[in-house]
């Protein structure tokens, strides 16, 4: 087998008394979409950024491509981020800036070059989220919250990196919204060969979008497997989250 | 024991606190050194910049040409009463424009400015923080030393020597005014005291004390926003904490630049 193109290994991180994540293990594969579970707070979200360098993990390994990010700085994790691009669970769009500039941000890097080259690249990629033309112009407060997650999913994969992290990219949006986003991220995979990690609660939205399928619970990952093993993992953990269940080895009640 | 306890108490939350204290002054010291790298090195953001220009020289015009006004001629009103008394009222001039010039002009436009800048610095930060901007522009190769901190620090290094300019000619203009239209100087004659006491020394020093409280105010509040964390209560904080520490290190660069020049 070749190597990953994500290699993490007992990653550990602690905000205060919490032990967030306990020992991740986790290999993403070149070109393949895999989905991460997971209750509310299981620190889904904290995995993708020490990924990114934006948390700083307490321990364990990060390799991208067989090169360790953890500890990387300066010049060397800029290098490292630019071949990640991210959904931010909220958004986390420029509001000082209008959408087009934000989708384009990456590729100027907040530079005003190329303005009517960069307006309809924008343009471009907003269509691709089933975004018309007259929104690039507006500002991101003048956007309802769908509106908002699919301009930043266009500013995430509008320079085209190779690897792709979607934080709850279908939350907020309609089923009808939601299945052309799971296209599309079906599409940056398949047809551009990205590499891709989506965290999702949307059920139907994970069997369309992962070739592979991980949970996180108690700060390890749980379970993994393809996709098709999702209904019969034979895991009660996996089971519940599911079929969606209170009842089950998972307590709703979230420690704080 | 318990009486040792109770001694030692006060003695260890000193000794917290001294230790807090230097740890903070290291941190912000770090974080100069940093913005200032970016400051010099590329990529540079010359549209950020002239847009922070606008918003830190331009917008600061108002509030800084009224605080000198009132203020000069205030402070000319004093000099005047306390003259008197030694009949020395013929001072009013030169102290005037002595006492605008090496302080209360570099000293009122920084704190005015701190009070309108460094807020709104840290304030946009902080909300940047707390809303994953800052952590959103990393992924899309920009490095918010450049493209943020940068130009506010290069911006308002630029742009407080011109506000103290313009706050000294005002300043002394409003003593000027008030000298004239009511204590009953000579205009011209006024003016030309006030030039003959003026030295370049002054100016200089002036601007010198100007560019460094840019820097101090500009530094202030994006130490605090761009270090916030914990919601809206953390921009509140923040933004508080960017108005404080710029006054303090304003207060303490002016003491020690005013000591280094004028008391060799
Ligand atoms: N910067 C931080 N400082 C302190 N605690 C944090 C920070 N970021 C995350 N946490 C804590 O880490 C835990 C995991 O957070 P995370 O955002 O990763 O959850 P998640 O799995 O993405 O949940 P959700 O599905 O609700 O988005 C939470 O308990 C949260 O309180
Ligand atoms: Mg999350």
């Amino acid at each position: 087998m070749s190597e990953p193109r994500l290699r993490i290994r007992g990653l550990k991180k602690a905000f205060g008394a919490k032990q967030v994540l306990d020992g991740i293990d986790l290999d993403v594969a070149v070109g393949e979409s895999l989905v991460v579970i997971g209750g509310s707070g299981t620190g889904k979200s904290v995995l993708l950024k020490c990924i990114l360098g934006i948390i700083r993990p307490d321990e364990g390994s990060i390799r991208l491509d067989g090169q360790e990010l953890v500890g990387l700085r300066g010049r060397a994790l800029a290098d490292a981020r630019a071949h990640f691009g991210m959904l931010f669970q909220g958004g986390a769009l420029f509001d000082s800036l209008p959408v087009w500039r934000n989708v384009t941000f990456a590729l100027t890097q907040g530079k005003l070059g190329g303005g009517q080259q960069m307006h309809a690249l924008a343009v471009e990629v907003l269509a691709k989220v089933g975004l018309e033309p007259r929104v690039a112009d507006l500002r991101p407060s003048e956007l309802s919250g769908g509106m908002q997650k699919r301009v930043a999913l266009a500013r995430a994969i509008a320079a085209g990196p190779e690897i792709l992290f979607f934080d709850e990219p279908t939350t907020g949006l309609d089923p009808i919204r939601a299945d052309t986003i799971n296209a599309l991220i079906r599409q940056q995979v398949t047809a551009l060969g990205a590499t891709a990690i989506t965290i999702t609660h949307d059920m139907a939205s994970a069997r369309h979008i992962a070739d592979r399928v991980a949970m996180i619970h108690a700060g390890r990952i749980h379970w993994e497997g393809p996709v098709s093993a999702l209904d019969d993992s034979g895991d009660p953990h996996v089971d519940q989250f599911v079929h969606g269940r209170a009842e089950g080895p998972i307590s709703a009640t979230v420690a704080p | 024991m318990a009486v040792a306890d109770f001694l030692l108490r006060p003695l260890i939350a000193l000794g917290a606190f001294a230790l807090g204290m230097l740890a903070g002054i290291g941190r912000l010291a770090i974080f100069a050194l940093t913005g200032v790298r970016a400051a010099l090195t590329p990529p540079w953001y010359p549209a950020r910049l002239l847009e922070q220009m606008g918003l830190i020289g331009w917008f600061s015009l108002p509030v800084v040409g009224l605080t000198a006004l009132f203020t000069g001629a205030a402070l000319a009103q004093q000099i005047y009463v306390g003259g008197q008394r030694f009949s020395a009222e013929s001072t009013v001039p030169a102290v005037t424009v002595i006492a605008i010039v090496r302080e209360l002009g570099p000293v009122l436009a920084g704190l005015m400015v701190a009070g309108r800048v460094s807020s709104a610095i840290a304030a946009e930060l902080a909300t940047m923080r707390v809303t994953e901007q800052l952590d959103a522009m990393v992924t899309l190769r920009t490095d918010p030393w450049s493209y943020l901190i940068a130009p506010r620090l290069v911006a308002s290094t630029l742009m407080l020597p011109i506000l103290v300019l313009v706050a000294n000619i005002i300043g002394v203009l409003g003593g000027y005014a008030l000298s004239v239209g009511r204590l009953g100087f000579n205009g011209a004659a006024y003016l030309a005291t006030t030039r003959r006491y003026l030295e370049s020394d002054d100016i200089v020093s002036s601007l010198v004390k100007a560019a460094v409280f840019g820097f101090c105010l500009a530094l202030a509040g994006c130490y605090h926003g761009f270090r916030s964390g914990g919601g809206a209560a953390g921009v509140g904080r923040a933004t508080t904490n960017a108005v404080v520490s710029a006054f303090i290190l304003i207060l303490l660069f002016n003491l020690a630049i005013t000591v280094l020049v004028f008391g060799a």
